[in-house]
C-alpha cells in the first residue's frame, strides 16, 4: 500500500483531547503541583497492579475463613486493608453478602464511584447511563441482560455508591467448591460477581 | 440494548478489556489522583465536579465519552481554583498541536518544537 507524504505528517497529529491533557500536564508541572514521574507511576499501578484479582482474594478468604468473613461484615475497610488493599481516596468500604434470600447489586447513579482498591477501574457498562439509571428502576431486568436469573423469591437489594462509601459484593460460594483451597477459590470469583451482575463460576470438574 | 461485556472471565485474567482506551485517558485519570493526593480537593468535591460534567453531557445527548467528562471536570477544578485561566489552557493546547505537527515522525513530541513558541 502506498504511503504518501501527507499520511506521514499526520502520524504526529495530536487529537484535541490528547493535546488538552498535555496542556494541563504542562501547567500543573510548571506550578509544581504534579510530578510527571508520579503520573507515570499512577498509570502503571492502575493498568497492571490494581484490579479485580484483589477483590477475588478478599472473597476467597471470606469463603474459607469464618473469622475473616465476620470481620469483613463488621468493618470491611479494616478487613480489606489487612490484605494490603487500601483506597487512595480515603473511602470506606462495605461488604454486602449474597444469600439465597438476598442478591446485592452495586451501582453509582451519580457518576461512577467504584471500589478501585479491590476491583480496579470500572468497566465501560458500569459508567454507562442505561446501567446507572436502570439498575435502580428495574434491577431484575438489568440482571437478566447479564444472564443473572434469580428466583422470584430472591429479594434484590441495590446499593448506590458514593465518593465516601463503596460496596463489594461477596457472591454465594459455588456448590461443589468445598474441597478447594483459598488460592483455587480465587479463580472462581469474577469481577461481575463482585458488582452483583454475575455469579461466581462453578468449579471445573477434574 | 446490550449492557455488558461478552464474557465475564475470572477476575484478573487476560481476556479482560484494557482499563484505558487511549493514553490521554490514563494521564487525565492519573492527574486527578495525584492532585487529590496533594489535597487540592477532596474526593467528594471531585465526584461532584465529575457528576456535574456527566449530567451536562447527558443533557447534550453525548453521554458516551466518560473520560471527556473526566477531563472537563479536571479543567473546571483547575480554573475554579484559579490555578490557570481557560485562555491559558486553550493557548497551550494549540501550542501542543503545532508542536506535534512540527515533530518528525518517530521522535517524541516536545513543546519546544512549537514553531510559534514565544
Amino acid at each position: 500500500m502506498p504511503h504518501d507524504h501527507d499520511d506521514h505528517q499526520h502520524d504526529n497529529e495530536l487529537d484535541p483531547m490528547a493535546a488538552r491533557v498535555r496542556a494541563l500536564e504542562t501547567i500543573l508541572t510548571e506550578k509544581g503541583l504534579i510530578d510527571p514521574l508520579a503520573i507515570d507511576a499512577i498509570v502503571e499501578t492502575y493498568e497492571t497492579k490494581v484490579g479485580p484479582r484483589n477483590g477475588a482474594k478478599v472473597v476467597a478468604k471470606a469463603w474459607s475463613d469464618a473469622g475473616f468473613s465476620e470481620w469483613l461484615k463488621r468493618d470491611a475497610t479494616a478487613a480489606i486493608a489487612s490484605l494490603g488493599f487500601s483506597g487512595r481516596q480515603g473511602e470506606h468500604m462495605q461488604a454486602v453478602f449474597n444469600t439465597e434470600e438476598t442478591h446485592n447489586l452495586v451501582v453509582c447513579t451519580l457518576c461512577s464511584c467504584y471500589p478501585w482498591s479491590v476491583l480496579g477501574l470500572p468497566p465501560v457498562w458500569y459508567k454507562s447511563p442505561p446501567y446507572r439509571s436502570r439498575a435502580v428502576i428495574d434491577p431484575r431486568g438489568v440482571l437478566a441482560e447479564f444472564d443473572v436469573i434469580l428466583p422470584e423469591t430472591t429479594h434484590i437489594r441495590v446499593w448506590d455508591s458514593t465518593a465516601e462509601l463503596r460496596y463489594l459484593v461477596v457472591p454465594v460460594r459455588p456448590e461443589g467448591s468445598d474441597d478447594l483451597n483459598e488460592e483455587q477459590l480465587t479463580d472462581l470469583v469474577t469481577r461481575n460477581s463482585m458488582i452483583g451482575t454475575g455469579f461466581a463460576l462453578p468449579p471445573v470438574k477434574p | 440494548m446490550n449492557l455488558h461485556d461478552p464474557v465475564d472471565a475470572p477476575a484478573g485474567s487476560a481476556t479482560e478489556t484494557p482499563v484505558f482506551a487511549e493514553p490521554w485517558q490514563a494521564e487525565a485519570f492519573a492527574m486527578v489522583v495525584a492532585l487529590h493526593e496533594r489535597k487540592l480537593f477532596t474526593w467528594s468535591e471531585w465526584a461532584q465536579a465529575l457528576s456535574s460534567e456527566i449530567k451536562k453531557a447527558e443533557t447534550r445527548g453525548e453521554a458516551s465519552n466518560y473520560y471527556q467528562c473526566w477531563l472537563a471536570a479536571l479543567e473546571s477544578l483547575i480554573t475554579g481554583m484559579n490555578i490557570a485561566p481557560k485562555s491559558d489552557i486553550d493557548l497551550l493546547t494549540r501550542a501542543w498541536q503545532r508542536a506535534a505537527l512540527a515533530t518528525p515522525h518517530g521522535q517524541p513530541i516536545r513543546l519546544e518544537n512549537d514553531p510559534d513558541r514565544l
